[in-house]
């Protein structure tokens, strides 16, 4: 009986080759993936739900759309950003001018995370190890994790392209829509499985993804931008436009993507073949043997930890301002035909000026992502402790105060780069724009300056959590979304000031245009420094560890 | 003699578990001084408490004359530290780890850096995430030796370590003995402590329950024996005698260090044809302590040599 029983799972191990097990571990990462994953796609429907929405309802007659959409296709700076408008006669089309390229590259950032997740994520914390010496073929892992990934891009493209038709757009289109996402997941879900094969920790492999992400995101907004058409062919993204998907759907352009992850997904396996498990093609290079100098004291330390992390950041301010800058003076004919859009931004802003009223709100949201750059550099601290690294530190000279006034200070010293980048990008792109370099530089730099002291606060507020109750440090995070609630929804909703009061942004002078007052930038800074100093003072009296 | 640390009574409570529940600790300058201790009978507890990251709730504690709490940064220039659990930068290199934190504490020996390298065939250039344990535990065994402290405390440094690491380990903390420093060394690994500490305390739930040199605390213990006899041994009164097992003329038992002469006199009234003793390991000695569930009895101090 039992040689009866055993014989058919003996044969399908030895057909299944490397793949034995693949299905077992696709389960398990599904499982794995029952919160991350449905909140991926919920973003992804939504965003197209609500785009499709605005378009179908936002505008009077099709010539004030198509009035909108020429206005929009003349402004190189936002050709870069979304690609040219394809079809400017109807919602469907200039929807999917809308969310094509975004939705194309979240899709891609969604299959990115998975695979690492699965792949390399696994391998580094050593679970792999366990796993494989289960009874799961040498090439399970990366099969389950690929699977797992196009499983997720097909489920979101699917349901884009439902929520298109239910909305009474063309099932074609929304079909091409679809498979416009799904072609460029495919790809990076590719590109993932080829980087987690070459480094060594999770955090490098989905760097060198998210490069190739960005890379190909640039190339797509230079070629739209400028008269060489032909380079967005060279970028993933470029291909899901140039499905053109509501706009005379091309489908043999859907073989590109197909191609591209056959490649990719062969030389994955080709890399893993070829290297041992937990070690990576590209060789970690070693540190130093000796430490710089430089590297002394407590501030030293802190900048070490905290640089690689300001540096993204940086970059992140610095591209986000140079797009800002050169669509600011376009913001008038994008809400030319929809008198709501401009009243919004103004109720938000409190500006006349169009321009000014964008930039006031684009700078009040820099505000908040440096406030997250913030909170995240004060957990950093919690991190150490937590880590068990800080224990060491403390067993040395270095004093309570003197470690946490470093961390405190790297993160603040953070906070000014990022909003001074910005401002300097967005007066720089802005000003030669509008021929005012001399004027604007200065102007969009104090604007973003003076979102600093609300940013401070909130820093000063998370460092209190930590210095008072270590364990629910997070909540600094808790905080910075009820102030971004706050921000978002309030005007909306007509709170009383008192409520809108509670949040340090609100007093934050509305820059560009508005009046500078000294009295609450004064006021914010004296409260950061009096939070700062409340927090190092429980810091000094509590246990650590 | 002064001593390095003095601890009276310390408690501390984590909610409502007691970690320490009047604990003492006294380490003599110049000793290496075992501290032995099941895990979660408050060993870290009492280290972090030394260091001033933790404040005791009652009890008082001194280290090196100072206040680990009010008086830590002076104190910590004075000492090298090794916790349990070594957790490195993943960025930074073994070798910077090394320099950074000799640098915090206020120097570094250039020449015993280089030599402790290379006894524990440690590579510098390393990342910290791509260290196993026990490589991760050299990195700060190498940045405690290589300081001038006068106090290293040393929390269970060799857990990770194979064994000709662990001979290593032995001989640098010997060499620190010679040269007058003193050593706390919380471990698990008996035949380490045995092999090194002049004095050893032993706790418990918190709670100190043994205290003294190796050979008071054998005292204080049993002897196993082992005899064969010319005759049975049956009816044979032996006061002191625990787990007494007999097997035809062979007879073995447990007794205590103080029954023994009254015992062995019993023995040689039958007449005694081969005779083993064995004084206690450490190792009964401290299974004993947590296999019965009496508190034991405190050795008085002082008889230091």
């Amino acid at each position: 009986m039992t040689a009866v029983t055993l014989r058919p799972a003996a044969r399908a191990a030895r057909a299944g080759g490397g793949l034995a097990g693949a299905g077992t571990l696709l389960k398990m990462w599904l499982r794995r993936d029952r919160v991350m994953m449905p909140a991926w796609i919920y973003v992804l429907t939504a965003l197209v739900a609500s785009t499709v929405y605005s378009f179908k309802n936002g505008y009077d007659s099709p010539a004030s759309l198509e009035g909108f959409a020429r206005g929009i296709d003349r402004n190189p700076s936002m050709r870069a950003l979304y690609g040219p408008v394809l079809n400017d006669h109807t919602a469907a089309g200039v929807s999917a001018w809308r969310v094509g390229a975004t939705g194309a590259a979240l899709t891609a950032v969604m299959c990115v995370l998975l695979v690492v997740r699965h792949t390399r994520a696994e391998e580094e914390t050593g679970r792999l190890e366990l796993v494989g010496a289960a009874a799961v073929g040498r090439r399970a892992p990366l099969t389950a994790a690929l699977a797992a990934a196009v499983t997720a891009a097909a489920t979101a493209a699917s349901l884009a392209a439902i929520v298109m038709i239910v909305f009474g757009l063309p099932a074609a289109g929304s079909v091409a829509f679809g498979l416009s996402w799904f072609g460029t997941g495919l790809v990076f879900a590719g590109v993932a499985a080829v980087t987690a094969q070459l480094a060594e920790t999770s955090r490098l492999a989905n760097g060198l993804a998210f490069a190739a992400l960005g890379a190909a995101y640039l190339l797509r907004g230079v070629a739209d931008a400028g008269s060489a058409h032909w380079v967005a062919w060279l970028s993933p993204i470029g291909w899901a436009q140039r499905v053109r998907p509501h706009a005379d759907e091309q489908w043999a352009v859907l073989l590109l993507p197909l191609l591209a992850f056959a490649v990719l997904a062969a030389a994955a396996y080709a890399l893993a073949g070829r290297r041992d498990l937990g070690a990576g093609i590209l060789a970690p290079s070693p540190g130093p043997a000796r430490a710089a100098p430089s590297l002394r004291g407590p501030l030293a330390l802190a900048w070490r930890l905290q640089r690689g992390t300001l540096l993204g950041w940086t970059t992140a301010f610095l591209v986000y301002g140079l797009a800002i800058g050169g669509v600011a003076d376009g913001v008038g004919d994008l809400v030319n035909g929809s008198g709501a859009v401009l009243d919004d931004i103004r109720k938000m802003g409190g500006q006349h000026d169009v321009a000014d009223a964008f930039l006031a709100t684009a700078m009040g949201l820099m505000a908040l992502f440096a406030s997250a750059y913030a909170v995240q550099g004060v957990l950093r601290m919690r991190a150490e402790e937590s880590g068990g690294r800080l224990e060491p530190v403390l067993a040395t000279a270095v004093g309570r105060t003197r470690w946490a006034l470093a961390g405190l200070a790297v993160t603040i010293a953070g906070t000014v780069v990022l909003l001074a980048v910005t401002g300097l990008a967005i007066g720089l792109v802005h000003g030669a724009r509008s021929h005012d370099l001399a004027g604007q530089i200065p102007r969009q730099l104090g604007a973003a300056l003076v979102q600093l002291p609300a940013v401070w606060v909130l820093a000063a507020v998370t460092a209190l959590i930590f210095g008072v109750l270590p364990r629910a440090a997070s909540a600094g995070w808790g905080v910075l979304a009820a102030c971004l609630l706050l921000g978002q929804v309030g005007p909306l909703l007509k709170l009383p000031q008192a409520a809108m009061d509670a949040s340090p942004f609100t007093h934050t002078p509305k820059l560009p245009g508005g009046g500078f007052e000294i009295a609450p930038v004064a006021g914010l800074t004296a409260v950061a420094i009096a939070v700062a100093a409340a927090a190092l003072l429980a810091f000094r009296r509590r246990d650590i560890g | 003699m002064t001593d390095a640390v003095q601890a009276e009574g310390l408690v501390k409570t984590f909610g409502r578990a007691r970690a320490l529940d009047g604990l003492d600790l006294r380490v003599a300058a110049g000793e290496v001084h075992g501290f032995l201790g099941p895990n979660g009978a408050g060993k870290s507890t009492t280290v972090r408490v030394l260091l001033g990251l933790m404040r005791a709730d009652a009890g008082t504690a001194r280290l090196l004359g100072g206040d680990p709490w009010r008086d830590a940064t002076a104190l910590h220039r004075r000492l090298a530290y090794v916790p349990g659990d070594v957790t490195l930068w993943p960025n930074l290199s073994g070798g910077e780890v090394i320099d950074l934190l000799g640098r915090l504490r206020g120097g570094l020996d250039e020449r015993r850096r280089a030599d402790l390298l290379d006894r524990f065939e440690l590579d510098p250039k390393k990342r910290g995430r791509a260290y196993s344990k026990g490589n991760r535990q050299k990195v700060a065994l190498v940045a405690a030796f290589a300081s001038d402290a006068e106090l290293l405390i040393l929390d269970e440094p060799t857990s990770g370590l194979d064994p000709l690491m662990e001979e290593a380990f032995q001989e640098c903390v010997r060499e620190e003995r010679r040269a007058g420093r003193t050593v706390l060394l919380s471990s698990h690994i008996l035949s380490e402590v045995e092999a090194l500490c002049d004095r050893v305390t032993i706790i418990r739930k918190g709670r100190t329950v043994e205290t003294g040199t190796l050979a008071e605390l054998r005292h204080l213990t049993r002897t196993s024996i082992r005899a064969e006899l010319a005759g049975p041994p049956d009816g044979v009164p032996l006061p002191g005698a625990h787990d007494v097992r007999i097997d035809g003329d062979t007879i073995s038992f447990e007794v205590e260090t103080a029954e023994l002469d009254a015992a062995l006199r019993q023995l040689t009234e039958i007449g005694v044809r081969s005779l083993t003793s064995r004084p206690p390991t450490l190792e009964e000695l401290f299974l004993r302590h947590y296999e019965d569930d009496h508190s034991g009895r405190a050795l008085q101090e002082g008889g230091v040599s």
